[in-house]
């Protein structure tokens, strides 16, 4: 990309890239964190994430802090433009992806029972893997301006909504099976949902790189495959 | 890369005619090429917007529009300028007639020495014979269209030359539609104005596209992309890109345009 007449100009919107690689960067560890601490039932690591938190929405508050100074002062065009929208909108995403982190460590230390569903607890780890990686990927997607890599993201969020399906309906069994089981459950339920909307803002944010690269929005529809909502209980039992 | 630009559709702005159709012209100072073999199309109560680097051609090309060129030796046009099928360009046009239907304001606000009535009826009286109370009625409905009665209607038998630089500029413009013209060419209109008279300006032009076509060349993007339906980026005499304002500015096509709205030129 040409340089800017203005040098400061370049200057700052390196910057604000920067910061927005970041916070990206510590919403990734602390979402692999606090699904390390849920395995372990570690709540010293979960006491770190809820404290790592705050890092991230303060970064939040100094990319919107910058991004609102670079509209005022400098007008941006184009490119320049979608540049500071997206870094506004990415960092947004981010914040939520560090409160629902936090959220899955509040439940690490919630989590008293020693009942240990084995079977959910690998699929919940399967499947942070895959938000962990849509997240990575759509980062490095963000960082080369790669829409080619966003819009696989993008079409890959619909493996992990499946895997929350199934999930769901797996511990809704176990609760069936034994009540005793219905609060260690719910809480893995809420771990697993929070693991599935870090995927959607994975989606959501390869939507904001596909803007930025071809400067316009998506078109389509996401793909969804959580169909949870619609999930009944059988009458029978 | 041709010289004709990325043109939008014509789908995009709908329930517009064109009002002035340019194609394939060309602009010499002497033996320079200045304009080269311009495409360019000016719809209807539209405000139409030039830009583009110093020496790009943009006050060239609205020069031409009302054919003040012709004022200076060795310039000449090559193509054709449709003003509602009628071929501007051609050797039986009468300039008179062309200039009052296509009026323009010029950076610099030029009001005559005179009062602020005659500076308005100077002008209207080379093309019409109004009786006395017709002519006020003509100044008046100028000076209010211009938004400038309200500031004036007291003096208006005081010298033009004692209003602000805005309020003369927009005598200017009351003093351009006074002739009841089509087209109004207006060339970096505000850059000689605070911006308080800037804004005032602009509102203006929004005002105006109700009855008039607009064509105005500007520096300031910020403004064109404020004021303009369309916009037209020239560079080095070519016409490298137009189309609707909002698509010219926030995702041009052509990496000139990009390279040039977003402040990385040169």
């Amino acid at each position: 990309m040409t340089q800017h007449t203005v040098a400061s100009f370049d200057n700052e919107l390196r910057d604000l890239g920067r910061m927005v690689m970041e916070m990206g960067g510590r919403a990734e560890r602390l979402v692999a964190d606090s699904v390390t601490a849920l395995m372990k039932r570690d709540s010293e690591l979960a006491e770190r994430i809820i404290v790592g938190d705050k890092a991230i929405d303060l970064l939040q508050r100094e990319i919107e802090e910058a991004a609102i100074s670079m509209i005022a002062r400098r007008q941006p065009m184009a490119n320049d433009l979608r540049e500071i929208i997206s870094a506004f909108r990415i960092a947004n995403d981010l914040e939520r992806i560090g409160d629902l982190a936090k959220n899955t460590a509040k439940r690490v230390l919630a989590l008293d029972s020693d009942y240990r569903a084995q079977k959910p607890l690998r699929g919940l780890e399967h499947m942070s893997e895959m938000a962990l990686e849509q997240l990575k990927s759509v980062l490095d997607a963000y960082s080369a301006k790669d829409d080619v890599k966003a819009i696989a993201v993008w079409k890959r969020d619909g493996d992990i909504d499946a895997i929350y399906t199934s999930l769901f309906r797996e511990l809704l069994t176990y609760m069936m099976e034994d009540p005793r089981r219905i609060t260690p459950c719910t809480h893995l339920l809420f771990a697993a949902k929070n693991i599935e909307r870090i995927g959607d803002h994975a989606t959501n944010i390869a939507e904001t790189v596909h803007y930025l690269v071809v400067g316009e929005l998506m078109a389509d529809e996401r793909p969804k495959s959580d169909t949870t909502s619609l999930a009944k209980i059988s009458k029978s039992r | 890369m041709n010289a004709i630009a990325v043109r939008a559709p014509l789908t995009e702005t709908p329930n517009t005619r064109e009002k002035i159709a340019i194609r394939d012209l060309s602009f010499f100072y002497g033996n320079e090429k200045s304009l080269k073999n311009i495409e360019l199309t000016f719809y209807e109560r539209q405000v139409s917007a030039l830009i583009g680097p110093s020496g790009c051609g943009k006050s060239t090309l609205l020069r031409i529009l009302n054919r003040i060129y012709a004022l200076y030796p060795n310039q000449r046009a090559e193509g054709e300028i449709w003003l509602d099928g009628e071929n501007i360009l051609s050797a039986d046009q009468d300039v008179n007639m062309l200039r009052a239907k296509v009026g323009m304001v010029f950076q610099k606000p030029t009001p005559f020495p005179m009062t602020i009535y005659e500076n308005i009826a100077f002008g209207v009286r080379l093309y019409e014979n109004l009786s006395r109370a017709e002519m006020d009625d003509r100044v008046q409905s100028a000076l209010t269209k211009a938004a400038l009665w309200e500031e004036a209607k007291d003096r208006l038998n005081t010298s033009a030359l004692g209003l602000s630089g805005g309020q003369q500029q927009r005598l200017c413009i009351a003093r351009t539609i006074a002739v009841k013209p089509q087209v109004i060419l207006l060339d970096e209109p505000t850059s000689a104005l605070d911006p308080i008279s800037t804004a005032k300006v602009e509102d203006l032009i929004d005002e105006l596209k109700q009855d008039f076509t607009i064509v105005i060349v500007t520096h300031n993007m910020q403004q064109a992309a404020r004021v303009a339906d369309r916009t037209a980026f020239l560079y080095l005499g070519s016409l490298i890109e137009e189309g609707p304002t909002t698509q010219m500015f926030s995702n041009p096509k052509d990496r000139r345009t990009l390279d040039y709205v977003t402040g990385r030129f040169g």
